[in-house]
């Protein structure tokens, strides 16, 4: 642990967020971000639709995408996934929660020549398969790992 | 290697077999010759390694389990043999004292005739005797040591911790430790252990920066050998227990940064490299497929005695997958070659820890007198004398699991009681007085608390659906290491092959069918939820006994098993 970092940022607050955020530099902002929201994708409830609106019906797995996730949840409200992509150019990521009940969970786009790496939270109720979305030189890739969520106890 | 190692057990199980019933001083002083006067090989590095002795610091009796099912690729492959069939695959002699070490065959009559195991005291004077051998020889703790025992609990893990730097112990790593809260941990760390006792955990991180909390390793001298140990905590602590006892850190198997710490490891200059584990055997033998570079693991919390290493081979060599029992029963002695800055071969020996046979260390014995003495009235108060044979271990009951469901669902006026399926707790003879020290060593959690609630018949099939997938789940990384919940007063069928929400089925109550959507009461101990509380369950196990005074043998409630006919794993 760094008890220095932490209580830096403890004093600069809701600051260090954003700090991050913007020294990560990779992500667009403002009127670029609303013009290709995916109000469908989003508002999906079935898998299919949510695939479907992301051009992914049917896309090939990639061994070049990683999901790093706990594979047993410790809280389902706030489980952390990340993706890392190694496909050359990749343009945007999205992260899928299959059994959520809008299974869509975020949408990333990577500017030009950034790195394929993106880290967030999701809420999950079920165990499910948590999928990414990788476009990258207008095709699409997939890959997925299941995330169990557990009533816990044990030995 | 493993040979050499068979050709030894032969040599004991003959020994022993030779020496044993009735055996006259010299013949058991022969014994222990042959047990644990062990050959030194040239040139070698040595490590001890016990785990999960549960805070047990007497000789105590221990029935390793009758069912420890196995599905897919680990059918009938150790960790996953019982009784005969982990005797015939390991070689060793029937109705010998290793046999009885290993496995719960004529349990209650081997325990009578080979007498009490473990015991910190006589654990001691074994890791004099070895070390006396093996100069500079590691000794390590795979953990669940602060927890398991009346006095651990009472002293929030002191007794063990003092015992612990007492018997020389260099360095651990941890699970129910945690269940005293961070601070508790932290406080026996930085007090102490400090200069004395290593605590590593490579996968324990800040729950913010994702910053560790514990060491992940260190690089040690052991007889001129550099040789690295990296920690690795039960990765499922947040989950099994609690989540307010370690409410900012995360846990996990967490692979990538293993891979990581295994190379830098490497990278400054280790001729060895071993994972101090507690992620349970399945786990681990997974993990060595999967993580390059380490040479053995030396795995605990499933508490499976497994007299051999497993070879596990991977993309860039082979590691050896351990798991060294429980309760204080073992040490295990590991002697790695290692020649032109690389481990060329290990001897590894699973030596059970016979009290009859080793002498208790005077000083370790008055140690644990000392911590004892201002508990001894309430730790001897005598509840009930047993019929029948008392044990927790196996997949889905035992017959002390049954007494605390019995217990519960009288004291709680409930049709249905859940028990959780630790694997500690001690075993006891029929004809055995049943003090309340027996009863702790059954219950002794910081979450004891004793529950009702009122449940839908599909929320029982949801919980017994859940807790079986966390044992029979066929990746091993989504597997808990417990054992199945107890269940009292509801009858089921389980089929371990099936998937989750297909495994349970025919649940009965009083002979009729659960319905789904009917309300039951369920008695319950050990919630894991937030802001749990009621009577601790050792109060009402302990009520519970004490209106018996003789407690008749009880039958456990064992599931009708389904497509695991034959399995090895099932006595």
């Amino acid at each position: 642990m760094n008890p220095y970092r932490r209580s830096l940022l403890a004093f600069a607050g809701g600051a260090g967020t954003l700090v991050i955020a913007a020294a990560a530099g990779l992500l667009r902002t403002g009127q670029a971000w609303a013009a290709t929201w995916n109000k469908a994708g989003f508002e999906s409830k079935a898998m299919a639709d949510v695939m479907k609106s992301l051009g992914a019906t049917g896309a090939a797995e990639s061994k070049d995408i990683v999901i790093t996730a706990p594979d047993i949840a410790e809280n389902g409200a706030v489980v952390p996934i990340a993706v890392t992509s190694r496909i050359p150019g990749t343009q945007q990521i999205s992260i899928v929660a299959e059994k959520n009940p809008f299974p869509l969970a975020a949408t990333f786009d990577v500017a030009g020549g950034g790195e394929g790496y993106v880290s967030t939270r999701i809420k999950m109720g079920q165990t499910s398969d948590v999928w990414a979305i990788v476009k990258a030189g207008g095709k699409v890739f997939t890959a997925r790992k299941e995330v169990k969520i557990t009533v816990g106890g044990c030995g | 290697m493993s040979i050499t190692r068979r050709e030894f057990l032969q040599m004991l199980a003959v020994a022993a077999a030779q020496g044993l019933p009735l055996a006259g001083r010299a013949a058991e002083a022969g014994i222990s010759e042959a047990l644990y006067e062990l050959p030194r090989p040239a040139g070698s590095a040595t490590l001890l390694h016990f785990t999960d002795c549960h805070a047990q610091l007497l000789p105590l009796h221990f029935r390793e389990p009758d069912v420890n099912i196995g599905l897919g690729e680990a059918r009938g492959r150790p960790p996953h043999l019982v009784g005969e069939a982990l005797l015939r695959y390991f070689r060793i002699s029937p109705k010998t004292r290793l046999a009885h070490a290993y496995t719960q065959v004529d349990f209650e009559q081997a325990a009578r005739r080979f007498g009490k195991v473990g015991g910190f005291a006589h654990l001691a004077t074994l890791v004099k005797r070895v070390r006396a051998q093996r100069p500079g020889a590691l000794l390590l703790d795979g953990g669940d040591t602060w927890q398991g025992s009346a006095t651990s609990l009472w002293t929030r893990g002191q007794d063990m911790i003092d015992a612990a730097k007492l018997l020389g112990v260099d360095i651990m790593t941890g699970h129910w430790e945690f269940t005293y809260g961070a601070a508790r941990v932290r406080e026996a760390i930085n007090k102490d252990f400090a200069g004395r006792v290593e605590f590593l955990a490579q996968n324990v991180k800040t729950l913010d920066f994702g910053d560790p909390v514990f060491k992940s390793h260190v690089i040690r001298q052991v007889n001129g050998v550099p040789v690295a140990i990296i920690g690795q905590a039960f990765p499922y602590t947040p989950i099994a227990h609690p989540r307010h006892y370690v409410p900012e850190w995360t846990f996990g198997i967490q692979e990538e940064a293993l891979q990581k710490v295994v190379d830098e490891t490497r990278k400054k200059g280790a001729h060895a490299v071993v994972l101090l584990s507690h992620n349970g055997m399945d786990t681990d033998l997974k993990l060595a497929s999967r993580v390059t570079g380490i040479d053995v693991i030396l795995g605990g919390h499933t508490h499976d005695a497994v007299p051999e290493p497993v070879p596990v081979r991977n993309r860039l060599g082979t590691t050896l997958v351990t798991n060294a029992g429980s309760s204080g029963k073992f040490l295990a002695v590991v002697d790695l070659e290692v020649r032109g800055g690389k481990v060329q071969d290990c001897r590894y020996r699973l030596l059970p820890v016979f009290a009859d046979l080793l002498e208790a260390d005077p000083e370790m014995a008055a140690y644990i007198r000392s911590v004892r003495a201002p508990f001894d009235g309430k730790l001897s108060e005598p509840l009930a004398v047993t019929e029948g044979l008392l044990y927790r271990r196996g997949n889905f009951t035992g017959t002390m699991d049954q007494v605390i469901l019995d217990a519960l669902m009288e004291a709680k006026g409930a049709e249905i009681a859940f028990s959780p399926g630790f694997r500690w707790g001690t075993t006891i003879l029929p004809g055995q007085t049943i003090t309340m020290e027996h009863v702790m060593d059954q219950t002794a959690v910081t979450y004891p608390y004793t529950t009702i609630t009122d449940m839908t018949g599909a929320a029982i099939k949801n919980i017994l659906e859940d807790v079986c997938d966390n044992l029979f789940n066929p990746d091993p990384y989504y597997q808990q290491g417990g054992d199945m919940v107890r269940v009292g007063g509801l009858r089921y069928r389980c089929d371990p092959t099936q998937k989750i929400g297909s495994r349970i089925g025919g649940m009965t109550l009083n002979d009729r069918p659960i319905e789904a959507g009917r309300i039951y009461k369920v008695a319950s101990w050990a919630p894991v939820g937030e802001g749990a509380s009621g009577e601790p369950a050792w109060e009402v196990v302990a009520r519970y006994l004490r209106s018996k005074k003789v407690l008749r043998p009880v039958q456990p409630n064992r599931p009708a098993l389904v497509g695991v006919d034959g399995n090895p794993g099932l006595a």
